[in-house]
């Protein structure tokens, strides 16, 4: 239902609440410490917003929403910001994504 | 390369965030080094810290009330630095008890407290407190009877919530450092009574 | 600035409205009345931010108080207990 966006869903039935806690990974603490940056709540940058970071984690669709982890939303939402930016382009992501992933 | 290293590929999301970070160091948007630092200084950032806010505001009334009227400001008055933090503290009282939530997203006050719980950014919290706080909060161990009113606060917008919990009997006299170790994450999110022992 | 309609203990109306777009308004909070607890500041439009628009001239930001049982039809709880949400002005109408 496109009224309703996936991820507004205060009072919708839910089970328990897990209380589960993990160590945040490295690259989890990375993925953080880019959004400070960029966001320019540290450091000199103000390349996204907090709301474009929402709003791109919000255009994720349901079924990826619910499957992902935190992090790895907001790793999907920054890089999709920074492409709407023109911080980079798609070809420069997938260039570089194939370079590190050969590196092993 | 990945903390892994040679032992295990990396996930997508893992490459990508290898991947987005070696383009904004080659462009000169970030460095590595500032990239670390932050993320150590996140890691830094715990419950200690607001710990240390709720014990002040229990021995000293004059603080406490500057802290209900400016939660930033009385966090910076003892030295703590919270950069772009806009906090409002509630108290809870013998009729009332607070309980925060983001239901859209997981706002939380990171620069005060550090990064906030798994089951915090959870669906079934996120869906339920709203609702059905109550039963939210029993299954965290946390009776709160009919006759005390329950105050959810969804952060939607530019604020960020912390409870201050009630002062448990039994702690006539102790020190503010004694005070702050009995307070607990938990209690500061509304999930659970800062307890005596 | 946008000038402030609403003072604390303004009776208001959330719009009853689902459009599209980056929304800070919860869904379940449409068309419920409230209680204007405090006026937090004035704010840019996350709305606009989001679409990599300034969002100025920033709008006043409200904390409204909710009583539950006005918000949910099948509240089991106390009487007294209330959800406070903060809600933009331009969300808002008078009651």
């Amino acid at each position: 239902m496109i009224e309703r966006s996936h991820h507004d869903m205060g009072g919708l039935p839910a089970g328990k609440v897990e209380r589960s806690e993990h160590d945040y990974a490295d690259w989890e603490r990375r993925v953080d410490a880019l959004m400070v940056l960029l966001s320019g709540i540290k450091g000199a940058q103000k390349l996204l917003t907090v709301d474009e970071l929402r709003k791109n984690i919000e255009a994720i669709g349901p079924e990826a929403y619910d499957k992902m982890s935190y992090y790895e939303r907001w790793v999907v939402s920054i890089t999709q910001t920074m492409l709407q930016r023109g911080v980079i382009t798609t070809e420069e992501l997938a260039r570089k994504m194939v370079e590190v992933k050969h590196r092993g | 390369m990945s903390e892994l290293g040679k032992y295990a590929p990396l996930t997508y999301f893992q490459l990508m965030e290898v991947s987005l970070r070696e383009l904004l160091v080659e462009k000169g948007v970030v460095s590595n080094a500032e990239v670390d630092a932050v993320a150590a200084d996140m890691k830094s950032r715990g419950p200690e810290r607001g710990a240390r806010v709720v014990a002040r505001a229990w021995t000293d009334p004059a603080y406490k009330k500057r802290l209900l009227a400016d939660g930033t400001a009385a966090c910076e008055e003892l030295g703590l630095d919270v950069p772009a933090l806009r906090l409002v503290v509630v108290e809870n009282t013998p009729e009332v008890h607070n309980v925060i939530v983001c239901t859209l997203c997981s706002c939380y006050p990171r620069m005060l407290l550090g990064l906030p719980p798994d089951w915090y950014k959870s669906s079934n919290y996120r869906k339920r407190v709203v609702r059905e706080p109550r039963a939210v909060l029993a299954e965290f161990g946390t009776r709160i009877p009919d006759s005390v009113t329950i105050r959810v606060h969804d952060s939607t917008a530019d604020m960020r919530y912390m409870v201050l919990p009630m002062r448990p009997a039994g702690t006539e006299g102790w020190s503010e450092e004694r005070l702050a170790g009995i307070v607990t994450r938990d209690s500061m999110v509304g999930v659970a009574l800062a307890q005596a022992s | 600035m946008v000038e402030a309609k609403f003072q604390p203990g303004d009776r208001v109306k959330v719009m009853k409205a689902y459009p599209l777009g980056h929304i800070r308004t919860p869904y379940y909070i449409r068309g419920c009345s409230g209680v204007v607890e405090r006026i937090c500041g004035a704010f840019p439009n996350p709305e606009e931010l989001a679409q990599m628009r300034s969002g100025l001239p920033a709008q006043p930001l409200y904390r409204v108080r909710f009583a539950q049982a006005d918000v949910w039809p099948d509240y089991r709880g106390g009487r007294g207990d209330t959800i406070d949400v903060e809600i933009f002005q331009h969300w808002l109408d008078r009651e």
